[in-house]
């Protein structure tokens, strides 16, 4: 493998890489080949999160509805939680071979549980007057949903997408295992290798904290009632 | 079906004044698997611009019987006619639009401002965004809350007796020609409680809107009723009267109990000092010649002359050495206490006398000039008085 064949060979000699130390200035030399594995990082994390989302949102309203398909749903999701990651990686493998496909599929699936669990916790925690001075007042049930309970429920909603995107963050550092690259190829490469771990773990968790902080300060936007004090 | 003639109340709380006629006939509610009925064939007729309370120990159905005028509860049998349309043949959500809507734990929406609460309805039926601007601050003024103030915040940010307020103010948005208000001051404390009444009654009195008022509260259903329908266990009607009829003349030992042993004082509550015929007192003043007062005596209906100054404001009542010389002089035997006025409850007067030890006290009017004497003779006359003179509900309320 000619990727190998280059590490190996800038690593020679007797230098702070060649003792797989914390090398600043290997660091900046080599930053380059973080790069794509970032950027395919970024790619796995928001497109598994905004389609299990997706999913997981319009399951939760379904179920809101109709309250007999929460046991299914929830106990569904849970188990797709509950396998192994590197498993569900490998299992899918013969089904939807290698690439960004199996690796979403597991991905999005991880993410089902957070939530769908936190939007219908949301939903149930609407205070139930308000529920009945809306009906009172002639909101239909559309526009009781959308106008009062998915608002209230924000925060709720928010907390789980939360946890949904940092564990994502996490889980895709094994999307290689389904041939979809991201951050985890290049440290169980060399995981030996300090810098290198340092480099590709740091950008994990920097990812994961940008992410947070977004989707935070999306939430802070979004429900400015929260912030009313008397 | 295009809104109900939103244009024609425009920009006036008073000036529209549209309030629904509504009746019960036979209104029936049964829950599958249960074997009394909720409300068990609901007869009566509310009159346009009247406040009519349900009233009742829990269980009694008052609630149900309310919820199924907006279809809220479906009607099992019988039917509810909104002047004179079934309210079966509106569909709930268009029906509801057009009833305001208040509930003891209020329902504000807590992620919507105080303005944006007020606007919910005036927004389904797709007002222009200046006029629900300039209705939700008439609305907030209405309610005596200032809107600079109070527009913007959230409803957490609010106490208790204003977040009512505001519940009221959004029940009444599009001027609805029936309001339902359930228990809509059950959370309040007594005091505000109080305030919150006298402030509806006042409100009232300029709206006058057709109102369905929920409570288990008899001395609330009192007070707040032109007309007050007792329900029993079973959803059944005991006694549909107005309030004094009520007390005078209940209708069975169940009502009989549960407008309490203190009826008669309950009634004196209904009515106010200038309601009744105040005994005349011989007034006096200091310096006047005593032959023109002793006539003044022979016409009164009590014999003892009450000095009052120059404004006409009680001084005290005269001992008989007062009148011993040529001219009155200032002798007083006993203070004038307690001074009664005109715009109070007779009640409250008749608690005034008890606690001073006095058998009568002098009226005063707004200006504190004297205008008759209080009794308790004339107290216990009072309770004479037909029900039908006896005034109820916005009626009863203060003068202003």
């Amino acid at each position: 493998m000619l990727l190998a064949q280059i590490q190996f060979e800038q690593r020679k000699g007797d230098t702070c890489e060649s003792e797989n130390g914390f090398c600043p200035s290997w660091i900046g030399d080599n930053f380059e080949r973080y790069v794509d594995p970032f950027w395919q990082h970024v790619f796995l994390t928001v497109t598994a999160v905004v389609l299990g989302f997706v999913i997981a949102f319009a399951l939760a309203l379904l179920a809101h509805r109709k309250r007999w398909l929460i046991p299914p749903i929830s106990v569904t999701s849970q188990v797709l939680y509950g396998i192994p990651s590197v498993a569900l990686f490998l299992l899918l493998l013969p089904a939807t071979g290698r690439g960004n496909t199996t690796a979403l599929i597991a991905l999005v699936s991880y993410t089902l549980v957070f939530v769908f669990v936190n939007v219908s916790t949301g939903l149930d925690g609407v205070p139930e007057d308000s529920i009945d001075a809306a009906r009172g007042m002639g909101l239909t049930e559309n526009q009781l949903l959308w106008r009062v309970e998915v608002p209230l429920a924000l925060p709720e909603i928010f907390a789980g997408l939360r946890i949904a995107t940092t564990t994502t963050v996490g889980l895709a550092a094994l999307a290689f295992f389904a041939g979809a690259g991201g951050l985890g190829e290049p440290i169980y490469r060399d995981i030996g290798f300090k810098s290198n771990v340092a480099v590709a773990g740091g950008l994990c968790v920097l990812l994961a904290a940008v992410l947070d902080l977004a989707i935070l300060h999306a939430q802070r936007m979004l429900t400015p009632w929260r912030r009313a004090t008397p | 079906m295009s809104p109900p003639n939103t244009d024609s109340e425009e920009g006036s709380v008073s000036g529209g004044n549209v309030a629904a006629t509504l009746e019960f006939r036979e209104a029936t509610k049964r829950y599958p698997g249960q074997d009394e009925p909720a409300v068990d064939h609901l007869s009566l007729e509310v009159p346009a611009g009247e406040i009519c309370v349900f009233v009742g120990p829990s269980g009694c159905g008052k609630t149900t019987a309310m919820r199924m005028v907006n279809r809220m509860i479906d009607i099992t049998e019988g039917d509810i006619l909104l002047d004179g349309t079934s309210v079966r043949e509106r569909r709930p959500a268009e029906l509801r639009r057009q009833i305001g809507y208040a509930i003891q734990q209020i329902g504000l929406f807590p992620h919507l401002t105080i303005a944006d609460n007020i606007a919910t309805v005036p927004k389904l039926l797709g007002w222009p965004k200046d006029r629900i601007d300039s209705r939700v601050d008439e609305l907030l003024e209405l309610v005596s809350l200032d809107p600079h103030e109070t527009r913007s915040r959230y409803p957490a940010q609010l106490s208790g007796g204003q977040r009512q307020r505001v519940g009221v103010a959004r029940a009444l948005a599009v001027d609805p020609p029936l309001m339902l208000m359930d228990e809509p001051f059950g959370a309040i404390d007594p005091i505000n409680r109080e305030r919150l009444q006298n402030e509806f009654l006042r409100l009232q009195q300029e709206i006058r809107k057709t109102v369905v008022f929920v409570t288990h509260d008899i001395d609330e259903a009192i007070k707040m009723g032109d007309k007050i329908a007792v329900l029993q266990k079973g959803g059944t009607l005991a006694q549909f009267a107005s309030p004094a009829e009520l007390l005078a003349y209940p209708k069975g030992k169940f009502v009989e109990d549960f407008v309490g042993a203190d009826r008669a004082l309950k009634r004196l509550a209904l009515q106010r000092v200038r309601d009744v015929d105040l005994w005349k007192a011989p007034l006096a003043r200091e310096g006047e010649p005593v032959q023109g007062l002793r006539a003044k005596i022979s016409d009164a209906d009590i014999d003892i002359p009450l000095l009052v100054d120059d404004a006409g404001r009680p001084q005290g009542w005269l001992s008989k050495r007062a009148m011993s010389g040529e001219r009155v002089t200032k002798d007083l035997r006993s203070p004038a206490h307690p001074v009664v006025e005109l715009d109070d409850i007779l009640r409250d007067a008749l608690s005034d006398l008890l606690e001073s030890e006095a058998q009568y006290g002098p009226v005063v009017d707004e200006h504190g000039r004297v205008q008759g004497v209080l009794s308790l003779e004339v107290l216990a006359h009072a309770l004479q008085i037909p029900p039908d003179q006896v005034p109820s509900g916005a009626d009863a309320a203060p003068a202003h």
